[in-house]
């Protein structure tokens, strides 16, 4: 047994997190920051944080993820990280060229209380800010929130660069939030469809999913780019997706530049797309193409032929808010029962949200917002499930516990594939509901006796 | 910068002193000066080798391989033993990241105790930061001492915790003493210290010296009874020395800190030798062993067929033992055919090609045996953390500059233990066994092992590694994760020498052919002929085809 000393009897903790079911905000900052066409993203602290998070969406993506620091010193820590990072801007331009620097705090940054809007007009007033160039920042105390919030936090500083020239500009704003690239492709792929014009932010398909070829690019072709962010005030309406991810970036826009918002579940699973693609016919004013249709009826009637090896089934979920909430809906509607759900994000609306689900069911679901993956383990001790979903470090409890188990989430640091398979849309629900369905059926053919065994499932 | 490409047509000459001038073309002059101390071109002198510039900061905004000093501490150092509950005290990003990610193997048996799955932290939120985290820390230790029970908990600090002030080692006194049957104690491992993970190395290892080295003195059996010191046990490597040392009939003790546990370092002191793998991380606690408990240390290297052959002959020839000599020599004889074989398979296919390695703090010097028996050149070589010694040999120890960065760093005053200090060998022996040639506390770096016109450079960053691909085209690149895809995109295959990608171990003799076989796999792999599709390479059409 791998983690041989959890045990069964669950004991509160008020102090000690094991197994967190979250990292911290900076990464979820640099993720972001990827999606901005030609950007760096730089990492206003000591080297570690950079190298983790670099390390860490190195792993999930197995591309190459450029991204600088302020290389605190004990000094810094004491003086102030100003001159740090007035020097940092100055060698990056010089040397890497960007057509933007997306600056995130850090937990050490913040705690001295470095100023970000100082800094940068001091750099600006100094000269060191070359022409037609953009530097950005977002605060992002690693004390406060989750991967998720910083994620959050940096999709608003671009929405911040929003400068509305008060003439619409016939696009919708389409914030994604913390998917793979591939998904933000679909999403993209849907909106061409539907013939709707679009500004997506962040937008990291075309960098963080590119091709071997024998040539490096360090800033690659994708990218929401700042010509677009200035634009998007002057947009008819923003679609967020995702409360905790893209609520607070459509919301400024609307407050600031008019700009109305909606804000969805991420589309994962086939009631929450169905919302989003209702959405965007209501935004754009045209019927859905068939061929969306046709999609959707296709999962539908996936659903439909394997009904017998989901109904009922028990399913303890690990992740981030919004991705949680929309598969909660989904497990919902395919007749399974979702019965422990754990995020590390904090968020007592987020437990709300899912009792609000699962209300039909007839038993209570166990959820907890800033839980750990300990907890869950014990959950699942206490009340045993057929299926895990979470991300790499789940199989480690799938293993001790035997349970299948579907890799989902972030991050991914053992298996291929979520870079280029989307799980948003009703392909991507297709998919998903695939990736279930070959575990739960792996363990049916492993489990049956010869008299049992099939041919035909 | 944004693009560049690597051909693969080989250039047949490049000239060190235009490769330097070119890395260095492009940095703002501060910059260029600097990262110019670092940048040697190797005169081949041996141990008159001009000084680089080593262990000092990165200059901000570039693209540095380094980490922190919590990730060498914590990370590196803490994290391959397996029975100490490990509490990250700080916010949640420096737990998680640490978690499992450095591919150390550890075999606790069916029963043992093993945390190393776990990450514990204390995810201090902005209250904690605000009125301090003492109290939690202590909540903490509390909450894992009352669900686990273990022998041992340690605690490492994050960068607020040294900047809001919290006293985490009185915390942890307190804890050991409440309890009374499990040591407590912390790390001052914030990750502004120093100027890469080296401090926290330094850190790591004076506190397992001061805290538990020496706790145990319940007699050890076994005969040769040697500490190995400074290897990790990446993909398995402490395994495979351990399998080949046993064989011999040596009995390694502890491993610092490899498959270690709580009690191997408690007992260290009752070995009769320390054998030092990685220099950089670890030769102070050899010396502070030395001092206070007697046991003298060499240097070893087992990575590398030969390398490994030459090191049991050098652990048999300190103990002086006639079996002991054969027994190793009989091991030698046994395993190598199996090496030599899997050579001349191997050898004609990687024979005369080329390599650069850029990683560690003893690695970029070791794994150069391993190139070197597959008949490879290492044109460019350096260090990610190591200081001048590493470099240029300890000779250059008694003049190393103490600079703001390293002062911070604690030096333990270490005396003889008055009841645990025996010599291990009388004067007489020692004098005998160095006027025989035998060679203590020694190690001349990495600069006297290349050969002349080749790169030594000290943290490297990434417009470099790019611009080196780019001018000296090696066959095969070997760095870290963070590195690994920017190189395979030029075409080059990237091999990571932290944590080995998926393999190893490279360690002993059988580690010695599983590098081979995974060399050969890449630069030999079919993959880099794929860069070009038919279409890209011959894009002239000759005839249209007029479809119905």
């Amino acid at each position: 047994m791998l983690l041989r000393h959890t045990p069964k009897e669950i004991t509160e903790r008020t102090a000690l997190t094991i197994n967190p079911a979250k990292t911290c905000q900076p990464i979820g900052a640099m993720y972001a920051s990827l999606g901005i066409h030609g950007c760096l993203p730089h990492s206003h602290g000591s080297q570690g944080c950079c190298a983790y998070h670099r390390s860490t969406l190195t792993r999930h993506y197995k591309e190459p993820i450029s991204a600088s620091t302020s290389s605190f010193t004990e000094g810094a820590s004491v003086f102030g990280g100003q001159a740090n990072m007035l020097q940092a801007i100055n060698n990056i331009f010089s040397v890497y060229d960007p057509e933007v620097i997306a600056i995130h705090t850090t937990c050490l940054s913040e705690t001295i209380g470095d100023d970000l809007k100082q800094i940068k007009k001091k750099a600006q007033d100094e000269g060191k800010i070359p022409a037609g160039k953009t530097v950005l920042g977002a605060n992002t105390p690693s004390y406060v929130g989750s991967h998720v919030t910083g994620f959050a936090s940096m999709t608003k500083s671009m929405a911040m660069l929003a400068e509305p020239k008060g003439k619409k500009n016939g696009k919708v704003n389409i914030i994604p939030g913390w998917v793979e690239p591939c998904d933000m492709e679909e999403i993209k792929r849907l909106m061409r469809l539907i013939g709707v014009k679009s500004i997506m932010f962040p937008d990291t398909s075309g960098v963080l999913n590119g091709p071997l070829s024998g040539e490096y690019k360090m800033f690659p072709e994708g990218g929401v780019t700042i010509d677009e962010l200035k634009s998007c005030g002057d947009s008819c309406g923003t679609l967020a997706l995702g409360e905790w991810c893209s609520a607070d970036a459509a919301r400024w826009l609307d407050a600031k530049c008019k700009v109305p918002c909606k804000v969805l579940d991420m589309p994962f699973g086939l009631a929450a797309t169905d919302r989003f693609i209702d959405a965007l016919r209501t935004v754009a004013g045209v019927t859905i193409p068939e061929e969306i249709t046709l999609e959707r009826g296709q999962l539908v009637d996936m659903i439909s032929d394997m009904h017998q090896y989901l109904y009922h089934k028990k399913v303890a979920l690990v992740g981030d808010p919004d991705q949680l909430i929309a598969m909660t809906e989904f497990l919902v509607s395919l007749d399974m029962w979702p019965t422990h759900i754990v995020t590390g994000t904090p968020g007592k609306r987020f437990e709300e949200r899912i009792r609000e689900l699962t209300k039909e069911l007839p038993y209570e679901v166990n959820v907890k917002a800033a839980g750990d993956m300990f907890l869950l383990h014990q959950w699942i001790k206490n009340e045993p499930v057929d299926l895990l979903v979470g991300n790499t470090y789940c199989k480690y409890i799938a293993r001790d516990e035997d349970i299948p188990y579907v890799r989902w989430g972030f991050p991914i640091l053992d298996r291929q594939g979520h870079q280029y398979f989307p799980t948003v849309g009703y392909k991507g629900g297709i998919r998903l509901l695939e990736k279930i369905l070959g575990v739960l059926m792996d363990r049916l053919d492993r489990d049956a006796p010869e008299t049992k065994f099939e041919l035909v499932m | 910068m944004a693009t560049a490409t690597a051909t693969k047509k080989k250039s047949a000459q490049w000239d060190p002193a235009e490769v330097k001038k070119e890395l260095l073309a492009k940095y703002p002059a501060k910059v260029a000066r600097k990262r110019a101390k670092q940048i040697m071109i190797n005169e081949a002198l041996g141990n008159e080798t001009p000084e680089i510039s080593a262990n000092v900061r990165t200059t901000p905004g570039i693209i540095t391989m380094r980490g922190c000093t919590y990730a060498g501490c914590k990370g590196v150092i803490m994290g391959p033993t397996r029975d100490i509950v490990n509490i990250t005290h700080g916010p949640i990003g420096c737990g998680f990241y640490s978690w499992l990610t450095r591919r150390n193997q550890t075999d606790a048996g069916p029963d043992g105790e093993n945390y190393m799955t776990y990450c514990f932290s204390t995810d201090m939120q902005d209250s904690d930061i605000i009125f301090g985290g003492e109290k939690k820390l202590e909540r903490a230790i509390q909450e894992a001492y009352d669900l686990f029970h273990p022998k041992s908990i340690a605690v490492f600090a994050t960068c607020p915790v040294g900047l809001i002030g919290d006293d985490i080692h009185t915390v942890t006194k307190r804890m050991k003493e409440k309890f009374g049957d499990c040591n407590v104690y912390a790390f001052s491992c914030e990750g502004y210290k120093g100027v890469s993970q080296s401090a926290g190395h330094h850190i790591a290892n004076n506190q397992v010296f001061r805290h538990i080295v020496g706790e145990n003195d319940v007699p050890k059996e076994g005969e040769f009874k040697i500490n190995l010191l400074g290897e990790y046990n990446i993909g398995g490597d402490g395994f495979e020395i351990d399998r080949v040392l046993k064989k011999c009939g040596i009995t390694p003790l502890a491993t610092f800190s490899g498959n270690s546990s709580y009690d191997q370092f408690a007992s260290a002191h009752q070995a009769d030798l320390n054998t030092v793998m990685c220099h950089r991380s670890i030769n102070y606690v050899a010396d502070m062993m030395e001092t206070k408990f007697g046991i003298p240390w060499i240097k070893v290297n087992f990575i590398g067929a030969h390398a490994t052959a030459k090191s049991l002959r050098k652990i048999a020839e300190y103990f002086g033992d006639q079996k002991l000599i054969a027994r190793v020599e009989a091991v030698i004889a046994e395993e190598m055919p199996a090496v030599t074989a899997a050579l001349k398979e191997i050898t004609p296919r990687t024979e005369g090609k080329t390599a650069m390695l850029f990683v560690g703090g003893s690695r970029a010097h070791h794994y150069q045996e391993l190139f070197t028996e597959l008949g490879m050149k290492t044109i460019s070589a350096g260090y990610e953390f190591a200081h001048r010694d590493d470099y240029e040999g300890r000779q250059v120890i008694p003049s190393l500059e103490v600079d703001a960065d390293s002062r911070n760093i604690e030096e333990l005053e270490v005396e003889a233990d008055e009841k645990r200090f025996k010599p291990r060998k009388s004067a007489k022996e020692l004098a005998t066994l160095e006027k025989a040639g035998y060679r203590f506390k020694d190690y001349d770096g990495l600069i006297p092992d290349m050969e002349k016109g080749t790169l030594v450079i000290d943290d490297l960053n990434q417009y470099e590694a790019e611009k080196l691909v780019e001018l000296m085209q090696p066959d095969i690149f070997c760095a870290g994760i963070k590195e690994k895809f920017s190189i395979q995109k030029l075409g080059v295959p990237m091999k990571q020498l932290h944590s080995y990608d998926s393999g190893g171990p490279y360690a002993g003799f059988k580690g010695a052919i599983n590098f081979y076989q995974e060399i050969d796999r890449l630069v030999n792999s079919k993959v880099w002929s794929y860069m070009k599709a038919p279409w890209q390479t011959n894009p002239q059409l000759s005839a249209t085809f007029a479809w119905e």
